[in-house]
């Protein structure tokens, strides 16, 4: 330990500068007021989804727990937000639907930045036919208008969580891989880069360790922006009742309570809050999607502010 | 402009419009074994009634064979019978396009300009509390489900005040014709056309803006006021008409999504086009009208995306020498 102290190695350097460098976006994400503000909102949230078995008991999800409940409370009548046609606590589905909300938001935006991470990287690391044929493709997906698509391949497969977050991730990297392409197109002229190869690395070692350290504060920015188009997706899917009917998302909420008339009862308060729940997180990670960008990319300071 | 770049845009659109037909192909046939057992999930069905279904679809014989098949019935805009109607579906497509083209159109057009409006008045404003105002409108806008503002609006205007019907294109029980009709129609379109407005604004005031605070640090700005020209003319003469340049591409890729823009939204107002279609096609299955409904969605964006190349490197001569 006393030899690292005097002649830190190489790696422990590079890990000493990347954690000055966290440390002094922190910094100024902190006075980004509403950067700050997103992710106050999202801290909640997630908080909450994570603590749904203990604010409400999933039981009360079901129509048959139920049954001594009066049907189309409202909130002055029954809990804090009232009751659905079936006598089910809407605070109950709403907690619990905060996880599916998030869970297929995150899950869809990893499985889409993944895709369009290596696709991008490679198109823009290789060049030449490698990239002329993958961005061909990319191209065509990005044409391929993204809602039809996504309900033609939901309605294939079937309404599940896990073919809900599979359909959107396949539907949603495209302009990713148009953004990280364009960024490995400059990084891979530069000297050092050069010099690597020079020194012998390999292709892979250029990507992992030049190429991509480079190109992630780019996909962190891009991913914080991805989400709430994701989250707005999937709420428009699970509206034309192409959602997980046995795990309701806020999505899924808003159908059944369009499906059971609640308009025309005027039973705002089943619809308002999912609404309002995803009007609040797709708002708090474009906040913090924003801010992100402006401290990561200083060409962009002057734009939004 | 060069008839080798319009034809090469024009080219690469119908590759693309080739790739969909085959996606299209492929989607319904390779992506699962049995499509037929999917969309008819939680329904009885007999064996035989499985076999004709496979046939309607077109999954008998080999794949190369129902390739060759789809491929020529596609070219004669034959995409089979809607299974609720018995009609074939580009019929009922062409019947159900006007109510959508008419709702959306209008709705393109008033957010494109209010969205530029918007984006303008914050620019210039950068910073002041109109400034703020307009952004935090436009990002709550931009950021609620659609269908939700749709909802909402419907529950609060239609429900509870009565001021507009609750849905559908035309009062049913009235015989008006002529100007009285389409007053009952524009009575009809109002709350889905605020919805779709409101829904799409945002974006043309985001860009707007931020292009606007690009071009506003351009040097022939600066030369334009040293002349002593005023902040209007300015503004107006020369800022905006360079600014708007990203803002016209966004509004012809826009337009390629009338068609398919509105699913959600014609859903909760029950308005007759092309996305109540799809949303009950969905319900149905009915997967011939899906399926149509689909490439003629596709057809429409990649069609206004070349409309968009082609305009940008008409107002931008730099596109087309790159």
């Amino acid at each position: 330990m006393s030899a690292l102290a005097e002649a830190p190695s190489a790696r422990r350097i590079a890990w000493l500068r990347r954690r000055r460098a966290v440390a002094g976006a922190w910094r100024d994400y902190r006075r980004h007021l509403p950067g700050m503000v997103g992710l106050v909102i999202l801290v909640l949230v997630v908080a909450m989804a994570l603590a749904a078995p203990l604010l409400a008991d999933e039981a009360g999800l079901k129509a048959i727990n139920s049954t001594g409940n009066p049907t189309w409370a409202s909130p002055s009548e029954f809990g804090p937000l009232g009751t659905d046609g079936l006598g089910r606590d809407v605070m109950t589905q709403f907690i619990w639907g905060s996880r599916i909300s998030l869970l297929v938001g995150l899950a869809a935006t990893i499985l889409a930045m993944v895709i369009g991470s290596v696709v991008g990287i490679t198109a823009g690391f290789f060049g030449g036919a490698v990239s002329a044929v993958l961005m061909r493709v990319t191209e065509w997906f990005l044409v391929i208008p993204f809602l039809p698509l996504a309900i033609v391949l939901a309605a294939i497969l079937g309404p599940s969580v896990k073919n809900i977050i599979l359909v959107i991730g396949i539907t949603s990297w495209p302009s990713t891989t148009r953004l990280i392409q364009a960024q490995v197109l400059t990084l891979r002229e530069r000297d050092y880069v050069d010099r690597s190869r020079a020194l012998g690395a390999s292709n892979w070692h250029l990507m992992s360790r030049h190429i991509l350290p480079n190109v992630s504060p780019l996909i962190l920015a891009n991913t914080t922006l991805t989400v709430p188009i994701v989250i707005l997706s999937e709420a428009t899917l699970s509206f034309l009742g192409l959602g997980d009917p046995s795990n309701a998302s806020w999505g899924k909420m808003l159908d059944d309570a369009f499906e059971s008339g609640a308009v025309t009862l005027e039973a705002w308060w089943y619809f308002v809050p999912p609404g309002l729940g995803i009007l609040l997180v797709v708002l708090a990670f474009t906040l913090v999607g924003q801010a992100l960008e402006e401290i990561l990319d200083p060409r962009l300071r002057d734009k939004h502010g | 402009m060069t008839a080798g770049f319009i034809s090469k845009k024009v080219l690469g659109a119908l590759v693309t419009l080739i790739f969909v037909v085959c996606f299209n192909f492929f989607l319904f046939r390779v992506v699962d074994a049995d499509p037929v057992a999917n969309l008819f999930r939680g329904k009885e069905l007999s064996q035989s009634q499985r076999a004709e279904l496979r046939e309607e679809f077109g999954l008998n014989g080999s794949q190369g064979e129902q390739f060759v098949k789809y491929l020529g019935q596609t070219a004669q805009l034959n995409f089979g019978r809607s299974y609720s109607t018995n009609q074939p579906v580009w019929d009922e497509i062409k019947k159900k396009a006007g109510a959508t083209i008419a709702l959306v159109g209008i709705a393109a057009v008033l957010s494109a300009v209010i969205g530029i409006m918007l984006g303008i008045a914050a620019a210039w404003r950068r910073r002041t509390k109109a400034d703020y105002g307009i952004t935090a409108f436009t990002m709550g806008a931009y950021s609620m489900p659609e269908f939700w503002l749709g909802m909402l609006l419907l529950t609060f205007f239609a429900v509870k005040l009565g001021w507009f019907p609750v849905g559908g294109i035309t009062d049913p029980d009235s015989s008006a014709t002529g100007l009285a009709k389409l007053a009952d129609q524009a009575h009809h379109m109002f709350l889905p056309a605020l919805t779709l407005t409101l829904a799409y604004l945002g974006e043309y005031t985001i860009i707007m803006r931020s292009s606007l605070l690009d071009t506003m640090r351009e040097d022939y700005l600066v030369l334009a006021r040293a002349k002593g020209l005023r902040d209007v003319l300015v503004r107006n003469r020369h800022a905006v008409p360079n600014a708007l340049l990203p803002v016209v591409a966004l509004m012809a890729i826009n337009f390629g999504f009338v068609l398919s823009g509105a699913i959600a939204v014609e859903a909760i107002f029950s308005w007759p086009g092309l996305g109540l279609a799809t949303y009950e096609a969905l319900k149905g299955p009915d997967l011939p009208m899906l399926q149509g409904l689909f490439l003629v969605f596709s057809a429409s964006v990649i069609l206004f995306n070349l409309i968009a190349d082609i305009l940008y490197a008409w107002l931008d001569p730099r596109v087309r020498t790159s």
